[in-house]
């Protein structure tokens, strides 16, 4: 261990604020990314459940109706 | 056996007419010509209002002022690089020509730095009276400008390519060609500064002079290719 | 040879090949970044110039890694789309932009962070920081270039040709870019002049690049899987794996 005690691995010898912010930062993106990515599967997951469901209560006509998922949106969608 | 065969020199043929098109158009929009040049002497102006006008002051900095505003000035008149052609269809009939799309690409930016490019190359000098730019160093400045400038119009035009057919692709044409404006204003710059200091210039005019090979030699390709993009789209 | 590329263009394949590689990546990510994180932080030896700030290297390399590294697979991505027409190389372009811009900010910001207590200044106009700089706005135009497009098929080809454009540039960049700084350097500070590291240093620092690396690809598969689901939507097998379990 390079550190005596708790306080002086979070105090890093006066550079805390430095270390800590920048470590944070990056695990704060790190967590961020991971959670944006599963929320935008979740999203998708739903939508396409929904989809299947009313084009199942419409029948075969229905599927062909109806448009591609969101194909304007996702050309921004990045 | 074909029915019609190219006749030889078709190329050649197609790249002057494109040349000479370009040129009798913009000659005729000649406020456009001139803009980029008002620009260039307004952001001059700004300056020492801005800053100061103390006359050493404003020596130290004048050779990077001189590159950044003239850089800006040949961003803004990109945007009509390809605009009006797209508007009125003829960039699409450019597009179906037989002859190669890189080559025309080329006659079109050639055409836009002679008549942006080398106009603030050769205007530059009278700016650098105004910021009290060291003697020795004007002949640099014109000849790093038209040099580096020619860069600026090649790899503005992949820019103003890929933008061409969106509607607020203004804003968005200069955050794609900046970054990679900065090389060519590096050396550029450095030039200048080396003139007034009074060491060699070779290296950084030897430089400009390698990035625009590079530029001459890939550019027109990533031009064509981004023409057909903005087209089809 | 060719049946594994063409079968690599297919999203179907790639859906059902992801879902395997996927969990390991992350466990390796996860590993290798706790173990790197809690090397780093807690035992390796402060420095003797900067103390105990040199440990927010352990961030700021591996971002500064991945940030440059993303953006070339990204450019090698739109190649292999615009050349070979693979869809997947798309998407695979398309989900790591937004990682690379991330990690980009990272570097600057830990490298900002970094310079108070090394230089006595939050912002430094040194080669790398301001290359890195330069890497941060090259990524807003590939992401906004895409996003400006309303015919997929017209974004997915100007991100390419404007990453391509873009990573030719890179080493110009830098080159120019170290080539300046060098020239108006302030007199004696060097960063790069430093006595070799021991490997108590560089190891967990070794450790904390390959978990970085692990993750993005793990996080970029996950994103390609999902893009895949929305591009493919009409297609059955979608509609089947939406119906059924998630």
């Amino acid at each position: 261990m390079a550190f005596d005690s708790l306080s002086a691995f979070l105090a890093m010898g006066g550079h805390g604020a430095y270390v800590w912010s920048a470590w944070g930062l990056t695990g704060l993106l790190l967590v961020g990314v991971v959670v944006h990515a599963r929320a935008e599967r979740r999203a998708l997951l739903r939508d396409l459940r929904r989809r299947t469901r009313r084009e199942q209560r419409h029948g075969a006509s229905g599927a062909a109706a109806t448009p591609v998922l969101h194909q304007e949106g996702h050309a921004r969608e990045s | 056996m074909p029915l019609f065969r190219e006749p030889e020199g078709a190329a050649g043929v197609a790249i002057r007419a494109t040349l000479k098109r370009d040129l009798v158009l913009m000659m005729r929009r000649r406020s456009e010509v001139l803009n980029p040049l008002v620009f260039f002497a307004l952001v001059i102006t700004l300056f020492p209002i801005g800053i100061s006008p103390d006359p050493e002051l404003l020596a130290t900095i004048a050779p990077g002022l001189l590159w950044v505003a003239a850089l800006l000035a040949a961003l803004l008149s990109l945007d009509s690089l390809f605009r009006s052609d797209y508007d009125d269809g003829s960039l699409e009939q450019l597009l179906l020509s037989p002859q190669p799309l890189p080559a025309l690409a080329l006659a079109k930016v050639a055409v836009h730095w002679l008549l942006t490019g080398l106009p603030l190359a050769l205007m530059a000098p009278l700016l650098g009276i105004m910021l009290s730019l060291p003697a020795g160093s004007y002949a640099v400045l014109a000849l790093s400008l038209a040099l580096g400038s020619a860069s600026l119009s090649l790899i503005g035009a992949i820019g103003a390519a890929l933008t061409v057919g969106l509607s607020r692709g203004g804003v968005l044409l200069s955050l794609l060609v900046l970054p990679l404006y900065i090389p060519v204003l590096i050396f550029g710059a450095g030039a200048v500064q080396a003139a007034i200091l009074g060491e060699g210039v070779s290296a950084h005019l030897a430089i400009l002079g390698a990035l625009l090979a590079v530029a001459l030699s890939l550019a027109p390709w990533a031009i064509a290719a981004s023409l057909r993009i903005s087209i089809n789209g | 040879m060719w049946a594994f590329i063409h079968k690599l263009g297919s999203p179907k394949w790639f859906y059902g090949i992801s879902a395997r590689l996927q969990p390991w990546f992350w466990v390796a990510a996860t590993v290798l970044i706790v173990v790197g994180s809690a090397w780093g932080l807690a035992f390796a030896p402060a420095d003797y110039q900067q103390g105990n700030s040199f440990r927010i290297i352990y961030v700021h390399v591996p971002a500064a890694f991945l940030a440059q590294s993303i953006f070339v697979s990204m450019a090698v991505a739109g190649f292999i789309f615009m050349v070979w027409k693979i869809k997947i190389a798309d998407m695979a372009a398309a989900m790591m932009a937004p990682l690379g811009a991330a990690m980009t900010f990272v570097a600057l910001f830990s490298g900002a962070v970094w310079g108070m207590p090394t230089w006595g200044t939050w912002w430094m106009w040194d080669a790398r920081l301001t290359s890195m700089l330069i890497l941060l706005f090259l990524y807003f135009g590939v992401i906004a270039l895409r996003g400006a497009f309303s015919s997929r098929d017209s974004a997915s080809r100007a991100a390419s040709v404007l990453a391509m454009v873009g990573v030719i540039n890179i080493p110009i960049i830098k080159y120019s870019v170290d080539w300046w700084y060098t020239l108006h350097q302030p007199a004696t500070f060097s960063v790069t002049s430093r006595p070799a590291m021991p490997v108590e240093m560089w190891a967990p620092l070794l450790i904390m690049v390959l978990g970085f690396y692990c993750f993005f690809i793990a996080l970029t598969l996950m994103r390609i899987r999902s893009e895949i689901l929305r591009r493919e939507s009409s297609k059955r097998w979608v509609r089947e794996l939406a119906g059924g379990v998630s």
